[in-house]
């Protein structure tokens, strides 16, 4: 059933690539945030008293009924649009028949071959190339209950001693977004799919139809890849890699497989079509139920609900709503911003064009948004194995901590201090300055009294500013900032020690 | 006072304050103690709660509050509908003990009209089949004899008013349980238009087939009872959004047995072998009796009836397959734990293997089978256009006839055991009735004698179009009107079965 890291098999990524081609496709879930679920008025919020936001409908109870939520329906269209789809004139409901415990009815009630979006198209950039994505559908479907299981080793239900369902969950609307595969993408296939996720992401983001939180579960990425022998053009067997949760385990999961494929076809051996569970802490995926083609969900149109029919009129109407598309956005914005175009692949590259965007819009200046997102943030996202967009701070928090710095209450190396005590959650920007004491010293008499002791601990130095060798200031400035702990401004020290010498 | 009488009268006389709806329910009540040993109509009894409903009844009655003219007649609900705290089991063992938390829409009206509820009527489990023996909780018997099968799957609906148990009931009608149960029985029974009548708490067998309807002795009574459960339901997106016209008005115009202007359409291809000579000859009288009172009757062809049954057997199992899914000891009802240590799914299995009839297990292997990849089209996408076809031809008749007739049911009641081995001569039970399903157009089966050969009842059904559920009751009260003035007095009194029972 499990298999540990060290019993796979991979190949170097680099021989990966030089013997096949990799396919991919994505299958991204969206939580919707509409204010009641699917097709109930029970409110679409997970969490809280488990089983507490359920009614006969959700939780499935005989002679219970189904109706659509306009609302939903809005959302998926709005989906569909920005992803350059065309929106079915007619579509209906299907149900998708297999048992689960936590599944309320034993089908769920999504959409089978008439989806409410299909063929679109996202354009995604990445290290300054852009690769089209073919949407193939955006489909509308109910959200399962969730299972916790109690006791075992696994947390899966195989070994548990018991079970317990929240059907809280059960009937959030859900849009199912599927690319058909993308090929071409070569080596570049992990970022590639990565960037798919997170431009797909700011999107949702923009159309303000889910929270789109990956560490919350509002948006679950399930990878597909299968290889094909180098230029044959044969799609391989695939695997589906599911509920891969931030950006960048979309790209670690991609990675992983290609290599794990390889070493399999290499060795002659066969992919098993199957669904594989991915380890957040290993970096590893390992084989869940074996899932093919032929397993058969026996869909048939939802008999308890009546076709869904946006007007023309309505789709124009949500056409007019939608916000700018990504590209004109990007290049909007770096005009406005000034960025040059390595930056701006970078901040888009790192998922972090609408945190910076923010930032800005908080007060802070481009190249400031930037550079801490894309530095002390990327930095700390990168060790703790977390996304930009899920470290707990804000584009607020940031902006208040460069206003602090613009404002001279810290200087650039205490700013990284308030970051620090942000993320450790000891409160806003402001009350980490307070609480860490963090404010840099302005008093000219303190600071006054820590030059005097500089100039005088090092005669030699001082003669040479004397002399008019200013640039030697700078050894004198160091000891005033030892002395001062930091906290005091760098600008003000070097004003003061050029007065003092002249 | 007595059982003897009719819903409408007794809405008079309660309106005259010659009774009190106590008084109405507890004779009920009476007669259930009586003879429902023997008849086996009710699954549940509420003699509590019916009480209590009476006794408001007539508090706002005598606080003029009366909420309509059926407010304190009491009535008997078919087991499939959610009742908030009565048990509803579909006649299956695998919702045992199952007490809603809500009510269908239906008995929200129901309630809402003031109408008390007298219990829950017996089934074929989850409506499957045509003489109620396929209740996990035993047959229910024929008041015209109980020996012989009072119909299905609403055998305890029908039983329960042939009896004199209920003056009023709500049936469900899937491919004729409704009318069928009504045929056999000598009552009256409407399968109302798809989507007049909410289906929200009605527990699907077949969720674009199923309507719940009227079941009662006279045709007006179903008419009155009709109004108080028709009508557009936010909860069911399939429930049609239209402006009925009151379909009381509808079968008391009819009584006058007048029939000049209309046009009755017989169909061909429901005659001949197979048919029962009594069954027939009554069928004939009728026609004749609608001719002597005015209408004019043509024979209408609907070719595509012939492959009714066979479209029906492929679309329901695959909804029913579906819908049962639901039942998997998880959450209500049974639960069978094997022995040992038991995954969900042994649980699942074994529950599901102890509390599904046979009935039941057939119709989800022969709907999963139909559904299944590779087989869905040749199945259940051609009963699908089939179904066109079906309601092709009702589309070509009522272009050239107002209502269609034909006997409700081809043969009068059968013994018990008599077809329990034998799905299929127990599926052609349903051949008149399945087409109107399937098209979801209205239908009514109005009593129309007793075939000589065994001195049991027959049926007429009346077919009209969809949303014409009116003319079903105005032709249907002018049939009935006829007919009892041939014969002098309702049919149910030359019924002997529970001969000895008071009255």
């Amino acid at each position: 059933m499990t298999s540990s890291a060290s019993a796979t098999e991979l190949m170097p990524y680099d021989d990966v690539l030089a013997a096949y081609d990799p396919a991919l496709g994505l299958e991204v879930h969206v939580e919707l945030n509409t204010a009641s679920k699917m097709f109930c008025g029970c409110p679409a919020v997970f969490g809280g008293e488990p089983n507490a936001g359920v009614c006969p409908t959700c939780l499935g109870l005989p002679g219970a009924m189904p109706v659509v939520n306009g609302k939903a329906v809005e959302s998926a269209i709005r989906i569909g649009l920005a992803l350059n789809c065309d929106i079915a004139e007619w579509c209906r409901f299907a149900r998708k028949n297999y048992f689960y415990p936590d599944m309320p009815k034993n089908f769920q009630t999504s959409q089978y071959d008439e989806p409410i979006c299909f063929d679109g198209y996202m354009d995604v950039d990445v290290d300054g190339e852009t690769y089209r994505v073919e949407i193939e559908r955006a489909h509308m479907e109910e959200d399962t209950g969730k299972s916790l299981h109690v006791g075992g080793s696994t947390g899966r239900i195989h070994g548990a001693d018991y079970s317990l369902v929240d059907y809280n969950r059960a009937g959030i609307p859900l849009i199912e977004i599927v690319t058909r595969p993308i090929l071409g993408a070569g080596e570049k296939a992990p970022e590639v799919a990565r960037a798919y996720v997170a431009q797909l992401r700011e999107l949702i983001v923009a159309l303000g139809v889910s929270e789109a939180r990956m560490d919350q579960g509002n948006l679950r990425a399930d990878v597909n890849l299968s290889l094909s022998p180098k230029g044959s053009g044969v799609l391989g067997t695939r695997t589906e890699t599911k509920n891969v949760n931030s950006f960048r385990s979309v790209e670690r999961a991609v990675r992983f497989e290609m290599q794990r494929h390889a070493a399999i076809l290499s060795g002659g051996g066969s992919i098993l079509q199957e669904t594989r569970h991915w380890h957040e802490d290993t970096g590893i995926t390992t084989s869940g139920r074996e899932k093919s083609d032929a397993e058969d969900y026996r869909y048939f149109p939802e008999p308890d609900l009546v076709p869904v029919a946006p007007s023309r009129e309505w789709v124009e109407e949500l056409r007019g709503t939608l916000p700018e598309n990504p590209t004109t956005r990007r290049a909007r914005l770096q005009a406005e911003w000034g960025f040059s175009d390595l930056e701006m692949r970078d901040t888009v590259g790192a998922g972090a064009l609408g945190l910076v965007e923010e930032t800005i819009a908080e007060g802070a200046a481009p190249q400031a948004a930037r550079k801490w997102w894309l530095g002390e943030l990327a930095r700390r996202s990168n060790e703790d194995g977390v996304d930009l967009v899920d470290l707990p701070i804000t584009p607020a928090d940031v902006a208040r901590i460069q206003a602090l710095v613009d404002e001279k209450v810290v200087n650039d190396k205490l700013a990284r201090q308030v970051f620090e005590g942000v993320l450790a959650g000891e409160g806003t920007p402001d009350e980490v300055v307070e609480k860490r004491g963090l404010a840099v010293v302005s008093d000219d008499g303190a600071l006054g009294v820590a030059v005097d002791n500089a100039i005088a601990a090092n005669p030699d130095v001082a003669d040479k500013i004397r002399d008019g060798k200013v640039a030697a200031a700078g050894a004198l400035i160091g000891a005033v900032m030892k002395e001062m702990r930091g906290q005091a401004d760098a600008g003000r020290v070097r004003e003061l020690i050029l007065e003092k010498l002249s | 006072m007595g059982h003897g009488t009719t819903a409408a009268l007794l809405a008079d006389r309660l309106a005259a304050g010659e009774v009190t709806s106590v008084e109405v329910t507890q004779l009920h009540l009476d007669r259930i103690a009586e003879v429902d040993e023997r008849v086996h109509a009710f699954l549940h009894v509420d003699a509590e709660g019916a009480l209590g409903q009476a006794a408001e009844s007539d508090a706002r009655r005598a606080r003029g509050e009366a909420r309509g003219p059926l407010d304190g007649v009491p009535i008997a609900v078919k087991d499939v509908l959610a009742t908030r705290g009565l048990p509803t089991t579909c006649g299956s063992k695998i919702l045992e003990g199952w007490v809603p938390p809500y009510d269908a829409t239906v008995v929200t009206r129901l309630r809402a009209a003031g109408l008390p509820i007298l219990g829950k009527t017996n089934m074929d489990e989850f409506a499957m089949g045509s003489s109620t023996e396929h209740s996990a909780y035993g047959p229910t018997r024929n008041p015209w004899d109980l020996d012989r099968i009072p119909g299905g799957s609403g055998g305890g609906s029908a039983a329960a008013v042939a009896a004199y148990e209920a003056p009023l009931a709500i049936g469900t009608d899937t491919g004729g349980s409704i009318r069928q149960p009504g045929a056999v029985t000598g009552t009256v029974g409407v399968k109302p238009t798809y989507g007049g009548v909410s289906r929200y708490g009605l527990v699907a067998l077949a969720n674009s087939l199923d309507q719940a309807g009227p079941v009662t002795r006279t045709v007006l009574d179903a008419a009155m009872l009709h109004d108080v459960i028709g009508g557009h339901d936010p909860r069911d997106s399939t429930s049609i959004q239209h402006e009925w016209p009151s379909f009381t008005e509808a079968a008391r115009s009819g009584s006058t047995g007048d029939l000049s202007g209309v046009k009755v359409g017989v169909i061909t291809e429901m005659q001949g072998d197979g048919w029962q000579p009594g069954v027939m000859a009554r069928f004939n009288e009728s026609v004749e009796l609608m001719v002597q009172a005015g209408a004019e009757v043509v024979e209408v062809s609907c070719p595509s009836f012939v492959h009714a049954l066979a479209t029906y057997y492929l679309i329901l199992p695959a909804e029913a397959s579906s819908n049962l899914a639901k039942f998997d000891a998880m959450r209500y009802g049974l639960r069978v734990t094997p022995d040992g240590d038991p995954s969900a799914e042994e649980v699942m299995r074994a529950t599901r293997d102890a509390g599904f009839g046979d009935e039941v297990k057939r119709r989800i292997i022969l709907g999963t089978y139909a559904l299944s990849s590779g087989y869905y089209d040749a199945y259940y996408g051609q009963a699908q256009k089939v179904r066109t076809l079906i309601s092709r031809d009702f589309d070509a008749a009522f272009a050239q006839v107002d209502v269609l007739a034909s006997p409700t049911a081809p043969t009068t009641a059968f013994r018990l055991g008599e077809k329990l081995d034998d799905p299929m001569a127990m599926y052609l039970n349903d051949l008149a009735t399945i087409p109107a399903n399937l098209a979801g157009v209205p239908g009514i089966s109005v009593p129309n004698g007793l075939a000589e050969e065994d001195g049991l009842p027959s049926g007429l059904q009346l077919l009209a179009p969809a949303l014409a559920d009116d003319r079903v009751y105005r032709v249907g009260a002018a049939v009935e009107a006829l007919h009892e003035r041939q014969w002098g007095a309702p049919l149910l009194d030359k019924a002997t079965g529970l001969e000895g029972a008071t009255r």
